[in-house]
């Protein structure tokens, strides 16, 4: 395996008008070509902040820890993401060798200009093709996405389509650099279950045939289920738990990863009644100390949880848990 | 109309005349509910499932009287009351908002930010004048948020102060504080997390129990209203395609449409990818609609007749109502 890509100690504070919030907490995590890691958690969670990092995305009130370190592994050498300043330099890495789908496909598409010419833009700024060139290679990506009838697409604008399109363009665009990462923030929580199993396949077909590495996120545990190869849970900000697919949706080990589990209303399953998380997320402004699921955790170890931040420990070699439950020596 | 039935619609149609449309020549129309024949039944728990667009809303607020019927009837009969929709205005329209509610399952767009969660909740009543004076109102809103589980602390609170669990509650609680008979549901946004959503249906489950409520829930996610609902009608373009006990629609479930939105659901277990059945395509647009079976563009059994003409939901079990040509063969 190659390695894609390596996010260590990840710290982002943002300064707000009540005050310094933390919305990622220390997060580190890798990815290598070709796999595909889910990163799901509740809203408010941190996953599209955590995601925006490695393209430092992040609007100019974000604060990046010191130790923060983030390094993109291309063919040309390391790429250290936090030491570029220059938009120019960061265009190596944005819409080219990284390329982001976001929530909510209206946001990456300007209103007024056709979906072809901002294709044919992108391919043109991140690539040597010419115009004509570009626009073969536009048309051809709309048409590898399943939308028919691609080049009387080209000409439309985005409010022209129907979701499910609009969400098939903005991959097609996104992929038309043959970026080595891609990051996509929820690409299916707004659409049908049928358009999603639609473009859950599209992305899977991608992977093989590109070789790139996908951070998937989503709320959704059964589309996690479907696509990635490992997952991380994240939590007011911190991982919490990660492992590969199996072991954590097969034997979720972090307390918040089981409520998550235990609050999806499954449909092999329908008399077990549905049992929600207790209590609220709590506001990032209010972080709890120790382990910061403590206030809603029915299995809290009083003083030890409220008071000491859990290290990642190890349930097997490729699934790990930050829960003072699997401390050495913790009555369970 | 028999006793147990609370809600009778018969051919009903709701036709959205087109902007700008031929000046010559029939008006083109959405027709964006069409020839539907529907029984809820008193203390019913209705579940109305379909991809987006497919009228859902529309069919949901014809039976309130908050969309045009432009053919067919709607009757109601709680036995203290009856109404035939067609026709309603003046003051029969007004009693009639009284006994049938909407509930915006939308936490973020339906509260006015200026108001306190106590007037956001006494609204209707003091809108409708069902109370006499601010101390009964005072109280009835004191009953409904408890039940609701609303802390009567919050109640001078303004809504951003709050989670979207607890602004789904209020949205409930104004819902329910003029004490309906008949409340729709339109579930929006499909993007709650698990445990919002599992602690919404367990506290709609509870009301609907105890104060005796039928209920018409309105939902993308089928595994939702396999949960929560005792009756599934499967919409669309305009059409109930399917109607069945909830059980029997899961287990059993018979027109094509049905099953591939079944299988599109994400499995949670890692070893079940790829064992959808796609749906290709996309639910085609309700002003130039197909002949014959709406769904035959995208049907896998489609053959000439289906294309001809179009099948009516016909019963072919206890309960159980199909539309399509050739459920019977396709039964094994
Ligand atoms: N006021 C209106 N004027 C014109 N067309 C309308 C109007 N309201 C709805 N429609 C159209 O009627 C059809 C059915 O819409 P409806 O909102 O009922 O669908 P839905 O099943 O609720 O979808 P969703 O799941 O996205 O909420 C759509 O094609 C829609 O564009
Ligand atoms: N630009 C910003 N300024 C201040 N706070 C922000 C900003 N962007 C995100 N946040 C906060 O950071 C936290 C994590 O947000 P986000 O990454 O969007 O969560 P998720 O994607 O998991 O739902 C939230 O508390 C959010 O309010
Ligand atoms: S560390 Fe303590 S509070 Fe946190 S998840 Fe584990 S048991 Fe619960
Ligand atoms: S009537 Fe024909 S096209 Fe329609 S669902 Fe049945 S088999 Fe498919
Ligand atoms: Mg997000
Ligand atoms: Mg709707």
């Amino acid at each position: 395996m190659t390695r894609l890509l390596d996010v260590e100690n990840l710290t982002l504070q943002f300064d707000t008008d009540e005050g310094r919030i933390t919305a990622v907490d220390n997060v580190s995590f890798s990815l290598e070509a070709g796999e595909v890691m889910g990163l799901v958690g509740e809203s408010g969670s941190g996953k599209s902040v955590t995601a925006k990092s490695v393209m430092k995305l992040n609007p100019s009130n974000a604060i990046y820890s010191d130790n923060t370190n983030i390094t993109l592994h291309l063919d040309s050498g390391p790429v250290d993401i936090m030491s570029l300043k220059t938009s120019t330099d960061l265009q190596v890495v944005r819409g080219g060798a990284i390329s982001m789908i976001f929530q909510e496909p209206m946001a990456s598409f300007a209103p007024a200009i056709s979906i072809g010419s901002q294709m044919v833009e992108q391919l043109q700024i991140h690539t040597d093709m010419n115009a004509k060139r570009a626009q073969e290679v536009s048309i051809e990506m709309l048409d590898r996405v399943g939308i028919s009838d691609a080049s009387s697409r080209f000409k439309q604008f985005a409010f022209e389509l129907s979701g499910g399109m609009r969400q098939r363009a903005m991959i097609a665009m996104a992929l038309s650099t043959k970026p080595k990462l891609l990051i996509a923030d929820e690409p299916t929580t707004a659409l049908d279950v049928t358009i999603q199993a639609q473009v859950i396949d599209l992305m899977k077909d991608l992977v093989d045939d590109f070789g790139m590495g996908i951070v998937f996120i989503t709320h959704d545990l059964g589309v996690i289920a479907q696509t990635a190869d490992k997952v991380a849970v994240m939590y007011l900000g911190r991982l919490v738990e990660q492992g590969t697919v199996r072991d954590v949706i097969r034997n979720p080990a972090h307390p918040y990863t089981k409520g998550l589990i235990a609050a999806l209303p499954q449909l092999d399953d329908l008399d077990t009644p549905l049992t929600p998380i207790p209590g609220d997320i709590p506001s990032p402004l209010e972080r709890p100390s120790g382990c910061v699921f403590n206030t809603r955790c029915s299995a809290n170890l009083g003083e030890r949880c409220s008071s000491a931040i859990p290290e990642f420990l190890k349930v097997t070699d490729d699934h790990q848990v930050a829960c003072h439950l699997y401390d050495e020596g913790a009555s369970k | 109309m028999s006793d147990d039935v609370l809600i009778e619609a018969r051919d009903l149609s709701v036709h959205y005349p087109l902007r700008g449309g031929g000046l010559f020549g029939p008006k083109p129309v959405v027709r964006a509910v069409e020839s539907v024949n529907l029984d809820i039944g008193k203390g019913n728990f209705f579940g109305l499932v379909g991809e987006s667009g497919s009228g859902k809303t529309t069919l949901g607020k014809a039976l309130l009287r908050a969309a045009p019927i432009t053919r067919g009837s709607v009757q109601y009969d709680d036995g203290d009351a009856q109404y035939a929709l067609t026709n309603l205005m003046g003051k029969d329209l007004k009693d009639y908002r009284k006994r049938a509610q909407l509930i915006f399952q939308d936490p973020y767009a339906a509260l006015s930010p200026r108001m306190t969660v106590r007037d956001i909740i006494a609204e209707p009543l003091e809108v409708m004048g069902l109370t006499s004076s601010r101390e009964e109102t005072d109280e009835r809103v004191r009953e409904i948020a408890a039940k609701c589980r609303l802390n009567l602390e919050h109640l001078r609170r303004f809504p951003h102060a709050f989670s979207g669990g607890q602004r789904q509650r209020i949205s409930i609680a104004r819902a329910l504080v003029s004490k309906p008979q008949f409340v729709v549901a339109d579930e929006s946004v499909a993007a709650l997390d698990v445990s919002i959503q599992a602690d919404v249906l367990n506290l709609l489950q509870e009301i609907q129990q105890e104060m005796g409520l039928t209920f018409l829930f309105i939902s993308h996610d089928l595994s939702v209203v396999a949960h929560i609902c005792d009756h599934v009608a499967v919409m669309y373009l305009g059409r109930l395609v399917e109607t069945a006990p909830t059980r029997e629609l899961f287990s059993a479930p018979k027109h094509p449409y049905t099953k591939a939105l079944l299988s599109a659901i994400p499995s949670l277990d890692p070893d079940d990818r790829g064992k959808a059945q796609k749906l290709e395509g996309e639910i085609p647009s309700p002003t130039n609609q197909p002949s014959g079976c709406k769904f035959h563009t995208r049907c896998p059994y489609v053959t000439d007749l289906c294309r001809k003409e179009e099948p009516i939901l016909q019963h072919s079990s206890d309960g159980h109502e199909v539309a399509c040509h050739r459920w019977e063969e396709l039964m094994d």
